[in-house]
């Protein structure tokens, strides 16, 4: 019961992040693509919601703050890496965040 | 360890299908999507318009009961994958809701409604999809060219769409006898996949400096340059002297392909293989100009925001066949293209549009088992742009000097990524 009360809190609050990104699109200022369209280009080397079945970092398992500083340091250059220092310096601030809290609470 | 992701999946379908569930669903029967095509551009978006919307119903027609990847085959010349491991199957595509069905599409009639709905698919089988919307992910095909058509493919493969053509290539390698060549002829451009030539190239060449020392890997190039250039060279001057390039410039553009003695002219020149791989020149899969989905460039135009054909309302092209202008021809172009399109078709069904594109292009080559580099790019598509538009900044190539840790990392990576794109799409 606990569980379930859980699940639907965060598909509430998934529901509502989407909800936010979207208005955009929906009054034609799009500011920010649909969240999905903006994470899922993190699926094609991290896995479907970030659920790595290899070599490459999962990022599920991290929160949305550490997920979200490792992305401001690759794009920084403050951390290191091979290829997450070029990708990363194609996102903002905001489009970080919408991703980091997306896949914090997807497979909760 | 292989997790399941399938729970988290209809997770979050569940969550998002909230957004865009509407009661219009319940009293007029459930949107259709049709989706032709189930490589990397089609079964994405398959899977992903039920990602964004479950109560859509999702219909996959793909002739073949499963599907090879070109991304990765060129590791079955270097011998170290197997062409098992690059076939993937659709009986996972049922656990996200969508529909399978191996057939072959013979006719598509556009929608004659306003916004293109009402069409129809018919199937060599005899059946017929209606559609709200159809998503086309059909590939590439290749022009005709002198001495080279399919009745030639079986004697000299191109080895431009993997699977039987994969094999055949592999076996002609293992048969080659120790000091004949191999001599591999990259079309002009577009084509699919800008760097796989000259992975092909250092595959074969890695093949050939293990098993056939005598042997090397010519290369009859129509073009002066090409994709990732500085990396090859640089990877091909640490480790191999088995390859000779051979520019446009220096009469390396053939113009006619005699199959049965394995030879490849060019203006000045005769060139005999022992194995010959020729890449013909290419153009929109047959059911992309069928349907009447191309221009006179012979590819298809789309509206970049939304992949809709600019010729026909409500039917979607993407990947290889479509004039994504600004992406490569590419499998991760086309997977994350696919992302945009079934995002804009689950809205447009829904009488909604679909926020801003935001696409992504990762491509790793080999040069050898435990070398590979990169090429990355992230797109957007501000207001006006007539083409995708790399994000100021990022991107980019792996760097040149990087040393072995860095390069193996990479082949690693490249590995990595595979599996989790195939996941992404297939699993």
């Amino acid at each position: 019961m606990q569980k379930r009360k859980l699940t639907t809190g965060i598909a509430v609050a998934v529901a509502a992040i989407a909800f936010s990104v979207t208005a955009y699109a929906d009054s034609h200022v799009k500011k920010l693509p649909d969240t999905l369209i903006l994470v899922s280009n993190c699926f094609n080397c991290h896995g479907t919601n970030g659920v790595s079945v290899g070599i490459i970092d999962e990022l599920d398992s991290m929160s949305a703050k550490r997920l979200a500083k490792k992305m401001r340091e690759f794009r920084s250059g403050a951390k290191a890496g091979t290829i997450m220092t070029r990708i990363a310096k194609g996102y903002s601030d905001a489009e970080i965040d919408v991703i980091a809290n997306y896949i914090e609470k997807v497979n909760d | 360890m292989i997790r399941n992701t399938r729970r988290n999946f209809l997770k979050t379908a569940g969550a998002l299908g909230a957004v865009s569930a509407l009661p219009l669903s319940a009293c007029q029967g459930a949107p259709r999507v049709v989706v032709i095509g189930g490589g990397f551009g089609g079964a994405t978006a398959a899977k992903y318009v039920k990602m964004f919307d479950p109560g859509i119903d999702v219909t996959l027609i793909e002739v073949n009961k499963t599907y090879a990847t070109c991304p990765l085959s060129n590791t079955v010349y270097g011998g170290f994958h197997t062409v098992e491991e690059i076939i993937h199957g659709f009986k996972p595509m049922a656990g996200h809701g969508v529909k399978v069905v191996h057939d072959l599409v013979t006719r598509i009639t556009p929608g004659k409604g306003a916004a293109g709905e009402g069409g129809k698919v018919m199937t060599k089988g005899g059946k017929t999809f209606e559609y709200d919307r159809l998503i086309v992910s059909p590939g590439i095909d290749f022009k005709s060219f002198p001495g080279y058509g399919p009745a030639e493919h079986g004697l000299v493969p191109h080895a431009w769409k993997a699977g039987p053509q994969t094999t055949l290539l592999r076996k002609q390698l293992l048969a080659l006898e120790d000091g004949q060549n191999v001599i591999i002829c990259p079309p002009p451009n577009p084509f699919r996949c800008p760097p796989g030539p000259y992975e092909r190239t250092s595959m074969v060449a890695w093949y050939l400096k293990n098993h056939k020392p005598k042997s090397k890997v010519i290369v009859l190039d129509a073009k002066e340059k090409f994709s990732k250039m500085g990396l090859f060279k640089e990877g091909w001057a640490q480790h191999y002297t088995n390859i000779e390039w051979v520019a446009a410039s220096k009469d390396g553009t053939v113009q006619r392909v005699d199959a049965k003695t394995r030879t490849a002219f060019t203006e000045f020149g005769e060139h005999k293989a022992g194995v010959l791989n020729f890449i013909p020149p290419q153009t929109a899969a047959k059911l992309g100009h069928d349907a009447g989905l191309t221009d006179k460039s012979g590819w298809c135009p789309i509206h970049l925001a939304t992949f809709e054909s600019k010729i026909h309302k409500g039917i979607h092209v993407l990947g290889d066949a479509a004039i994504a202008s600004g992406m490569p021809k590419s499998g991760n172009a086309a997977n994350t293209q696919a992302k945009v399109c079934a995002a804009a078709v689950a809205r447009a069904v829904r009488g909604q549009t679909s926020g801003a594109p935001k696409t992504t292009n990762t491509c790793y080559s080999y040069i050898t088992p435990e070398h590979a580099m990169s090429v990355t790019a992230v797109y957007e598509l501000p207001a006006g742009a007539k083409k995708y538009t790399k994000v100021k900044g990022s991107g980019g190539l792996s760097p040149m000097d990087a040393g072995r840790e860095f390069r193996k990392l990479e082949a690693k990576n490249a590995w990595g990524w595979y599996i989790n794109i195939a996941e992404d799409i297939w699993g």
